[in-house]
């Protein structure tokens, strides 16, 4: 048994109770519990009911098509793999992007972070940590958020409005576009774009440098709450640029141990299948991946995305986001780095610096240039990794003589934090559901604890009609002993 | 100068009978109407709210599991409900943080939901769902032109 609560010794003695779909994370997922008769727990697992088969959908398509493509993985994030997949079929055409392309595909990653850490932060966190954990389920969303602080609320709206106009300009359109193509981009910026986009970025800085307050407000208040909330020790993996800063869209792979020391630095990501593997367990469709340098998929497992990326780069290079971040590392000795409630603190200086770098690049010359595409010599194989929201976005593709997909492998950034996100909601349950009745604020601190890592489950879709939440209790025999659902609308009802 | 009718379909293309939404804006965007504008995404989300702004009135268009065949029409009400997800934001809440963002009531809206039967990752949409399609079309033609007092 690897990891403690993983596998109860006798699940069929045991309670099972299940939380699915998890509610306002990407995608579908179930949390199971096994609770024994005195309802301590035996065994949680975060499972991943859905099977996308993805890879398989795009093999025998054009190359040039799966840029594209690929943006119907998911409704949220569809601007990381368009560029994951551009990047990777840079290689295949063996180009070098010319300055406007890359400025372009950044700005384009840059507001794509800015709306995505918005939303999730203003719509999805916030009625948690404004309201508590164990608040009324009817107030716990943006709607009672948008009523008990307007003020905060309408922060979010505007930043995830400006981040989606900024990607509508850049890649032509706001859903499905095609602004990035294998060796470039296929439109700049024009004048009055910029213009437009210029008006209101100082107004976006300055609402990110107020969510970094908010955040760090809420830490301070809470500090034994928020230190202690589902927290574990791991390995960390992301991208660094070369001389050590934060880059959201390049640079070579950085690992570090739990105990802080580097794993391996730099590592040239085109040839990530020698540091990363996979590994799977009967139990859910997500993979396990794991650090191959440190073993095997139980002792290698490493977390992504904001608090690994804050806390690996040696400093963020814009200003207002490294002094915050310098803040967050001293904060109570460090304390917050290792949190899993963390994450968010991290998630909004990344907000603030996206802000920065988007202020940056639309005053550079070059994002208005009209050198957009780059050619060079024809590869069979393409790797493209960034730093997408939720974590490190790996695209890998081979292509054939005939320009046809081959194989597809793509590491998503929520498959990087699966083990993680397991051991999140195993502490959690241990510190606040052992030996207690269920109910559903409790049961709300396990999603709390998924929410943290803003996991994007599988790709968008969704009818009028389903049922977004169900919470069963099973005997040992079978019996259903209690069962709790949410409707469409959010009303609770026990049956 | 903004539209004075929003028709706005959402729904994942590549998932069967979700494209209904996006399918159904595809087509009423070929008919070249005077004074509608369509928009299509993914799915609804709050900053959608900032749309409404300005409109005369809105039909907001998604496949549905529970809708009777082969569509149904509602008229939409403000609502404080508690479905978000960053996808599965519903129409009625996107009009509430209108309310909530502007201090008045919307403009009216209506939701059609046309009946799908299969969301699978790459399906093309049923058969059935097809037929629901051209009979939501037909439908929509009329209330799209017709004066704004009812449908």
């Amino acid at each position: 048994m690897p990891f403690a609560l993983e596998t109860a010794p006798h699940p069929e003695t045991l309670k099972r109770v299940a939380i699915e779909p998890v509610s306002r994370v990407e995608g579908h997922g179930k949390v199971t519990l096994l609770l024994d008769d005195n309802n301590h727990v035996q065994q949680v697992r975060l499972h991943i009911t859905e099977f996308r088969g993805f890879e398989k959908f795009i093999e025998g398509r054009p190359y040039w098509e799966v840029p594209v493509m690929v943006q119907r993985l998911c409704g949220i994030c569809p601007v990381s793999h368009h560029l994951a997949a551009s990047k990777a079929m840079d290689m295949i055409v063996g180009a070098t992007l010319t300055p406007t392309a890359e400025k372009i595909r950044r700005l384009m990653h840059y507001g794509q972070m800015l709306q995505s850490h918005a939303l999730h932060f203003f719509h999805l966190s916030s009625p948690d940590l404004l309201f508590g954990f164990d608040s009324p389920v009817a107030q716990r969303n943006i709607v009672g958020v948008i009523a008990a602080h307007p003020e905060i609320a309408k922060k979010g709206v505007f930043l995830r409005k400006y981040g989606q106009e900024i990607i509508r300009m850049t890649a032509g359109k706001r859903v499905h576009g095609t602004g990035s193509l294998p060796g470039g981009v296929n439109k700049s910026l024009t004048a009055e774009e910029r213009a437009t986009l210029q008006k209101d970025i100082y107004q976006m800085i300055a609402w990110s440098r107020d969510a970094v307050q908010l955040i760090k407000g809420l830490f301070a208040q809470n500090l034994d709450y928020y230190n202690s909330f589902g927290r574990f020790s791991a390995h960390s993996m992301g991208l660094v640029r070369a001389d050590g800063a934060m880059d959201l869209y390049h640079g070579g792979l950085r690992a570090r141990r739990a105990d802080g020391s580097t794993l391996f630095d730099h590592f040239d990501y085109s040839r990530y299948w020698d540091v990363i593997a996979e590994d799977v367990k009967s139990w859910s469709y997500m993979k396990f991946p794991y650090l191959c340098p440190i073993g095997s998929s139980d002792t290698g497992w490493y977390r992504v995305g904001p608090l690994t990326r804050v806390t690996q780069c040696d400093f963020i290079p814009t200003p207002l986001a490294d002094k915050e971040r310098d803040e967050f590392m001293a904060f109570d000795n460090g304390s917050a780095t290792g949190a899993t409630l963390g994450y968010h603190w991290a998630r909004m200086i990344e907000m603030l610096h996206a802000a920065e770098v988007i202020k940056d690049l639309l005053h550079d010359d070059d994002i208005c240039g009209k050198d957009l595409m780059a050619t060079g010599q024809r590869q069979e194989r393409g790797v493209g990794v960034i730093e997408a929201p939720r974590g490190t976005l790996i695209h890998h593709y081979r292509v054939d003589e005939n320009d046809q997909i081959v194989r597809a492998n793509l590491i998503v950034s929520t498959t990087h934090n699966n083990q993680a996100m397991n051991e999140a909601i195993r502490v959690v349950a241990k510190q606040y559901l052992d030996g207690r009745e269920l109910t559903e604020g409790l049961l709300n601190h396990i999603e709390v604890a998924i929410r943290c890592f803003d996991p994007c489950l599988s790709c968008a879709t969704h009818a009028l009609g389903k049922m977004p939440l169900e919470i069963e209790l099973i005997d040992a025999d079978g019996m259903t002993l209690d069962l709790l659902t949410r409707d469409a609308h959010g009303h609770c009802q026990r049956l | 100068m903004t539209a004075p009718i929003l028709v706005f379909g959402w729904g994942n293309p590549s998932r069967g009978d979700d494209a209904l939404g996006p399918l159904f804006i595809e087509r009423i965007a070929a008919l070249g109407l005077p004074d509608i504008e369509c928009q299509t995404d993914f799915q609804l989300q709050v900053e959608d709210a900032l749309e409404l702004q300005g409109r005369r009135r809105i039909l907001f268009v998604d496949a549905s599991l529970t809708a009777a065949a082969p569509f149904s029409v509602s008229p939409l009400a403000p609502s404080r409900d508690a479905s978000f997800s960053t996808h599965a934001i519903t129409p009625a809440a996107v009009m509430q943080v209108y309310v909530d963002l502007h201090g008045a009531a919307p403009p009216p809206c209506h939701l059609l939901a046309i009946r799908g039967e299969h969301f699978e990752l790459g399906m093309d949409l049923s058969p059935a769902a097809a037929s629901h399609l051209e009979a939501a079309l037909d439908w929509a033609r009329n209330w799209l032109t017709a004066p704004a007092c009812g449908w």
